[in-house]
C-alpha cells in the first residue's frame, strides 16, 4: 500500500508526521520511508540507517553525433522547448530546456541525436530493523524535479514488495514534482496549519486530489495557533480529519535538534495510533 | 561594426529592454552604412521555456559585433551566443537606444 | 532600481510573513511581486483588490481530434509520458505538450492547444500600493515562465511609477522557478529557523545565491528554538560573508497576527515589531 503524505503549503510539518509515522509503524511491521522532496530531502536528518546502496541518477538527453548529422534541422523544428537549435553548421542542444520526449532523436533522418544518460542527482538507500529509507538528492543546479522523483519511484517499486507499507514525503506545492511522487499512492495525507496560509494552500492541494480522483485526509498540525476556518472547511467539504497534533514547543524544539517526536510526546504519540487505526481501515478498503 | 540592441521599441528614441531572451524587439545598428533596422521578438518572448536561446539564434543569423542590453543573457542563452563571439555590454537599461549607444561609444557600459 | 528576492530553501521559516511586513513598511514607496505561484499567500495579509486579472497560458496539451483519427496506435506508440489512453483519451496532467504524437500522427488528427493555467493580477493592496500576483491552477507545469512574467510585470509597474524598490516573494526549493525568483536580482534575503531542516535547506539555496554572484542577507527567525544551531548558522553567515540582518525569537504572535489577516507590525505594539522594523531599516542601507 502506498500512501503519500503532502501539503499545499510548506513548513507544515509532513517530513515531521512522515518520519514518525513510519518509525511508529516500523515498530510493528516492514516499512519503507520515500523522500520525494528532492530539491529539498530533510527526511533522512530524522531517521538514520546503515546504508545498504547508493547510486547516481540520470536522466536522458540527446547528444548531437556532428559526424552523422546532415544539417537538414528536423531536431529544432520538432523540439516543442527550444533545447535543440541549428546554429549555422552546429547543432547545439541546451540539456536543462530537454523534457526527453525523445522526438528530435527518433525522428532525426540520420540518428544523428542518439540519447545519452546525463546525471541528475542521487539516490540512497539505508535500513534500521523494519524500517528503509530511500532517498533522491536534486543536484544544484538541475532545473528539474520530476524526472528524479519519477525514477526513484520507480526504484522503490523494484526493491520492494507489494506488502510493505510505502510512506512518500512529497515536495510541498500543488504543480509537477507533487503531481509526480502522488499520482501513484493509494491514499493521501494532506498535512497542514490552522491558520489562513494554511487553508487557502490546502484548498488549493484538495482541488488538485480531486483532479487526479485520488483518496484523501487531512492532518492538521499545531492545532491551536490560528482559528477554527480549517475544521469548519473540512467539515463543509465532508473532508476526513484523521488527526489532530497539539501546537507545543516542545515539538518544535525537539525537532529542530533532529529528533523524533512520538518517544518523548505522548500526545504526539496518541495522535499517531489514531491515524494508524484509520489508515489501516483505508487498507482494507483499498484491497 | 554592427551593433544589437534589445528594446522595446523600433527606432533610437525606444527604450532599451532589460531582458534578453524576452526582449520585445531588436534594433541592429550598422555603423559601415549608419542604417538601423529592427525586428519584433515578440512572439518568441512569449514562449514558455527557452527564450533565451531562441532569441539568441536569431542574434546567430543577423551577426552582430556587439550586444547591448540591461540586465544581461541569461545561462542558456549565454551558451548560444559564446559561438557568436560577440562582446556583450550591460547596464544600458532605463536609457534610449540613443544614449545607450552614446554611453557605449563613451566605455560607459560595463562588459559582461 | 533595487530588487530584494526573499526565498529559504524550506518552508515554514515566515518568508512570506516577513515580506508582506517589508511590503507594508514600505508603503507606496515599493512595488511587490509574489512569486510563490504555487502556493501564492501575500493577498492573505495586503488585502488586494485583484484588479487588472489577466488570463496566463503556458504548456500545451495534445487533443485528438477522434473524427480525424484512424486508430492507428503510432502516437501511443511514441508518448514517453503515458499520456494517451488505448481509447486515445489525453491525459493533460500526464501530458507534457512536447507535440511528438502530432509529428506521427498520419491522419493530422492531433493538435496542441495552449492552456489556461491561472491568472495574473495586479492589485491595489490596502495600502494603495502595488502588488503583482498570480494563481496558479492546480497541477499546472510550474516553469520559471509565470514566475518570469509576475517578475517583468512587476518591474513595467514600478517603471511606469518611478518607484525604486521591488520587493519579491520568492518560490522555494532550488529548482526552476527559484532560479527564476533570483534571476536579476540585486538583493537577497535568506529566511531561516534553527533546525536541523532549516539549516540544511538554507546551506543548499545559498550555493544557487553563490553561482549567480549575488549578495545575500540572512535572518534567522524563531531563533531561541535552538541556541546551538543558531550559533552553527551564524558560523556559516560569518564564513561565507553573509551579512546577518537580524534574528527574531519564537513567538506565536506571528501565526495570530496572520490568522487576523494583518502582517507583523499591524498586530498590536511588541518587541517584535520594532525588531521587524530595524531589520527593514538595515536591508534598506544594505541595497
Amino acid at each position: 500500500m502506498k500512501i503519500a503524505i503532502a501539503s499545499g503549503k510548506g513548513g507544515t510539518g509532513k517530513t515531521t508526521l512522515s518520519t514518525n509515522l513510519a518509525s511508529f509503524l516500523a515498530e510493528k511491521q516492514d516499512v519503507v520511508l520515500v523522500d520525494l522532496d528532492v530539491e529539498e530531502p530533510n527526511a533522512a536528518l530524522f531517521v538514520k540507517g546503515d546504508e545498504v546502496e547508493q547510486k547516481e541518477m540520470f536522466k536522458k538527453v540527446p547528444k548531437w553525433d556532428s559526424d552523422a548529422c546532415t544539417l537538414c534541422g528536423k531536431c529544432q523544428e520538432v523540439c516543442n522547448f527550444n533545447a535543440v537549435l541549428k546554429l549555422g553548421d552546429e547543432v547545439m542542444v541546451l540539456q536543462e530546456l530537454c523534457h526527453a520526449c525523445y522526438a528530435c532523436s527518433e525522428l532525426c533522418p540520420s540518428s544523428a541525436l542518439p540519447m545519452v544518460p546525463v546525471r541528475m542527482g542521487k539516490l540512497q538507500y539505508s535500513k534500521k530493523d523494519n524500517l528503509s529509507m530511500v532517498e533522491s538528492r536534486l543536484d544544484i543546479g538541475q532545473e528539474q524535479a520530476v524526472p528524479l522523483i519519477s525514477q526513484t519511484i520507480d526504484y522503490v517499486d523494484s526493491k520492494f514488495d507489494k506488502d510493505t507499507i510505502k510512506l512518500f514525503d512529497s515536495p510541498p506545492g500543488t504543480s509537477c514534482p507533487v503531481i509526480e511522487a502522488t499520482k501513484d499512492a493509494d491514499y493521501i495525507v494532506l498535512v497542514t496549519e490552522p491558520t489562513p496560509f494554511g487553508l487557502h494552500d490546502l484548498t488549493i492541494a484538495v482541488k488538485t486530489m480531486r483532479l487526479m480522483g485520488k483518496r484523501f485526509g487531512v492532518v492538521v498540525n499545531r492545532d491551536g495557533i490560528g482559528n477554527s476556518g480549517l475544521i469548519d472547511y473540512c467539515e463543509k467539504e465532508g473532508i476526513d480529519v484523521l488527526a489532530r497534533i497539539p501546537n507545543d514547543r516542545r515539538i518544535a524544539e525537539l525537532y529542530s535538534h533532529g529528533e523524533l517526536l512520538y518517544p518523548h510526546i505522548s500526545e504526539f504519540r496518541e495522535q499517531l495510533e489514531v491515524l494508524a487505526t484509520k489508515l489501516s481501515e483505508v487498507k482494507k478498503d483499498v484491497q | 561594426m554592427k551593433i544589437a540592441f534589445t528594446t522595446t521599441g523600433k527606432d533610437w528614441a525606444s527604450l532599451i529592454d532589460p531582458r534578453f531572451g524576452r526582449t520585445e524587439f531588436i534594433v541592429l545598428y550598422d555603423e559601415s552604412n549608419e542604417e538601423l533596422t529592427y525586428i519584433d521578438n515578440r512572439e518568441d518572448g512569449e514562449v514558455e521555456h527557452g527564450a533565451g536561446p531562441k532569441t539568441a539564434q536569431k542574434l546567430f543569423d543577423l551577426n552582430p559585433d556587439v550586444l547591448i542590453t540591461g540586465n544581461g543573457p541569461g545561462g542558456n542563452a549565454l551558451r548560444v551566443l559564446e559561438k557568436l563571439n560577440i562582446k556583450i555590454y550591460i547596464g544600458a537599461g532605463e536609457k534610449t537606444v540613443k544614449k545607450a549607444y552614446e554611453a557605449y561609444k563613451a566605455g560607459q557600459l560595463s562588459e559582461s | 532600481m533595487k530588487e530584494i528576492v526573499v526565498i529559504s530553501g524550506k518552508g515554514g521559516t515566515g518568508k512570506t510573513s516577513l515580506t508582506a511586513t517589508y511590503s507594508f513598511l514600505g508603503g507606496k514607496d515599493v512595488v511587490t511581486a509574489d512569486c510563490d505561484v504555487d502556493a501564492s499567500d501575500m493577498h492573505l495579509l495586503l488585502q488586494p483588490d485583484f484588479g487588472n486579472p489577466q488570463d496566463y497560458y503556458s504548456g500545451f496539451v495534445a487533443e485528438i481530434d477522434k473524427d480525424a483519427c484512424i486508430a492507428c496506435g503510432k502516437c501511443i506508440d511514441v508518448c514517453r509520458f503515458n499520456a494517451i489512453s488505448s481509447d486515445y483519451e489525453v491525459s493533460p496532467i500526464n501530458c507534457e505538450g512536447c507535440g511528438y504524437c502530432q509529428h506521427v500522427c498520419p491522419a493530422k488528427a492531433i493538435n496542441l492547444e495552449e492552456q489556461n493555467i491561472g491568472d495574473l493580477y495586479v492589485s491595489n493592496t490596502k495600502l494603495n500600493s502595488k502588488l503583482i500576483h498570480a494563481a496558479l491552477g492546480v497541477g499546472a507545469d510550474n516553469s520559471g515562465k509565470l514566475v518570469t512574467k509576475v517578475k517583468n510585470e512587476a518591474r513595467d509597474v514600478a517603471n511606469r511609477l518611478g518607484i525604486e524598490t521591488l520587493i519579491v516573494d520568492g518560490s522555494p526549493g532550488i529548482g526552476c522557478p527559484v532560479i527564476a525568483s533570483l534571476s536579476g536580482a540585486s538583493y537577497v534575503v535568506l529566511v531561516t529557523e534553527p533546525s536541523v531542516s532549516g539549516f540544511h535547506d538554507l546551506k543548499r539555496v545559498y550555493q544557487l545565491v553563490k553561482d549567480f554572484e549575488l549578495d545575500a542577507g540572512c535572518i534567522i527567525n524563531k531563533y531561541d528554538l535552538n541556541l546551538e544551531i543558531t550559533a552553527q548558522i551564524e558560523d556559516f553567515l560569518s564564513e561565507e560573508n553573509i551579512t546577518h540582518i537580524a534574528s527574531f525569537p519564537y513567538d506565536e504572535r506571528f501565526s495570530k497576527a496572520m490568522t487576523q489577516g494583518k502582517t507583523i507590525v499591524e498586530y498590536d505594539k511588541w518587541d517584535l515589531n520594532e525588531l521587524v522594523k530595524q531589520s527593514w531599516n538595515k536591508i534598506q542601507e544594505l541595497i
